[in-house]
């Protein structure tokens, strides 16, 4: 689903990233991105989603090779990225809206894509948002908004979903169940996911693949397998714990 | 703001004036209620009309400004490489108070009604300008990089982010000019009409010396821009509503 081959990049007046940075992803696996500040996690979440161009090598999605933010796959940021002026709808509906305003041209919107009647409400029921569909962000709770990301993109039907640190501003319990949501959405809806997070925690809980990322430039991807990443399962808090600690200790050696 | 206290505020006013008349007793300030008897005699006697004159240009040079200025204020703030080279023009141009230019407008345009009304749209114009430049320039990057992973080109984020965005920075700018469009509306209809308040306060106040009408039409000016006022307040409430819940 996703190839990273020979990546360099960096931005201007600043040590590289990334060079020859080789990594790759199959179709509906789920990925989290681990790291400490700095290391290029949203960096290469941006490169995947067509919004950096790599200064060396390419990133292929699908097959093909990336030159702009590709019409299957959905973004959401750590802030939600909602408009202040359109009601909880009017921003889930929005992805097919920019489709709508483009038609079918294979670059902004699917070559097979039909204008729709915009209806977002079996998305809207499905993540909880009815009752404040009429409401704008400003008068929603944090799950609420990212909520109304996930309820945007996913209307679009992506088949890959890219999130940057997506519940860090949230509180546990609602962490914990967004966690869970979007495991599940990713089951039902058989999305290839990757997450990036500064939290060890969050990177154990969802990602069955984890890509720890070190000191900036990354060669090397160093990659762990998680079979203790959960979805609504009992989770084996014994390997979670000793897998947490294996990554310290590389994220400490990096 | 409650009607209540608007209501309270203009009884305020009144008194004030009824005071300061009855103090100075002298016929260059008549008490408010005989020019509001004036005022609605006068209204069909041909004040409506000079109302609706000063009205029709007010509204015309807001228009056409904010389609000048929209677009342009867009286009700059959008594009940093553009804004880097207009910047230092709009730096000069912007501090110049408009007003000082009206005798060059009137010799360059002519006494008519593009005088008058180039005169508002040179004043909205910068104001509209700079806001919605600035608002434009200082979006965040996560909401531009939210819209673009969606598809979104550089139409679509006009469309969908720029353009809504604008919005309350243009009605912003058109409420802090209401006052000095309504002052430069004064100046440029002393000029070579018939029609138009501020022929209408100045040929009853220094060549009829008829005070009460002087102060009618004064009356008549200050509603036109509180008018104007509640309109862009109106228009704000419609166009913006996400700005007006908790």
């Amino acid at each position: 689903m996703i190839e990273v081959q020979g990546l360099r990049f960096g931005y201007a007046g600043a040590a590289p990233l990334f060079t020859d940075f080789n990594w790759q992803v199959q179709r509906g696996e789920r990925w989290a991105v681990f790291g400490s500040s700095g290391c290029g996690k949203t960096t290469l979440l941006y490169l995947l989603a067509g919004l950096h161009r790599p200064q060396a090598g390419q990133v292929r999605i699908a097959g093909q090779p990336l030159q702009r933010p590709r019409p299957h796959t959905g973004l959401i940021l750590q802030d939600y990225g909602l408009l202040p002026w359109a009601t909880v709808r009017q921003n889930a509906s929005l992805g097919l809206r920019v489709r709508d305003f483009y038609g079918p041209d294979g670059k902004h919107a699917p070559a097979d894509f039909r204008p729709t009647q915009q209806d977002v409400t079996p998305w809207l029921e499905r993540l909880g948002l009815l009752p404040v569909a009429e409401q704008y962000p400003a008068q929603l709770s944090g799950g609420q908004r990212q909520r109304t990301a996930i309820a945007r993109t996913l209307a679009l039907q992506p088949d890959l979903l890219l999130m940057d640190e997506p519940f860090s501003s949230l509180d546990a319990v609602t962490r914990e169940a967004l966690q869970d949501l979007t495991c599940e959405l990713c089951q039902e809806q058989s999305l290839t996911l990757v997450l990036v997070t500064h939290a060890i925690e969050e990177a154990v809980r969802m990602g069955e693949h984890i890509l720890l990322l070190g000191q900036p430039p990354n060669s090397n991807a160093v990659c762990f397998e998680n079979p203790f990443a959960s979805c609504h399962v009992a989770a084996d808090e014994m390997g979670r714990t000793a897998l947490i600690q294996q990554l310290r200790q590389e994220l400490n050696r990096r | 703001m409650k009607r209540r206290d608007l209501l309270l505020a203009s009884l305020a006013l009144l008194s004030a004036w009824y005071l300061l008349a009855l103090i100075i007793q002298r016929p260059i300030l008549p008490a408010p209620d005989k020019v509001l008897l004036v005022f609605f005699q006068e209204l069909g006697r041909g004040l409506l009309l000079h109302f609706a004159a000063s009205l029709g240009r007010a509204v015309a040079g807001m228009t056409i400004a904010v389609l000048l200025a929209v677009p342009a204020g867009l286009g700059l703030g959008a594009t940093p490489r553009l804004n880097r080279f207009f910047s230092p023009i709009l730096y000069l141009l912007y501090p110049i108070p408009k007003v000082v230019l009206t005798p060059i407008v009137l010799l360059l345009l002519g006494i008519g009604d593009l005088a008058k009304i180039t005169m508002i749209v040179l004043i909205l114009f910068f104001q509209v300008l700079v806001l919605v430049r600035d608002q434009a320039a200082g979006l965040p990057p996560q909401l531009l990089h939210s819209l673009r992973s969606l598809g979104a080109g550089r139409r679509a984020l006009l469309r969908f982010v720029y353009l809504p965005a604008a919005l309350p920075s243009i009605l912003t700018a058109l409420r802090q000019s209401i006052g000095t469009t309504v002052a430069v509306l004064y100046v440029t209809e002393l000029f070579a009409t018939r029609w138009g308040l501020g022929y209408y306060i100045y040929y009853q106040g220094s060549t009829l010396l008829n005070y009460p009408a002087m102060y009618a039409g004064v009356l008549a000016m200050s509603l036109l821009g509180l008018g104007l006022y509640f309109a862009v307040d109106g228009l704000e409430r419609r166009l913006c509503p996400w700005k007006f819940v908790a």
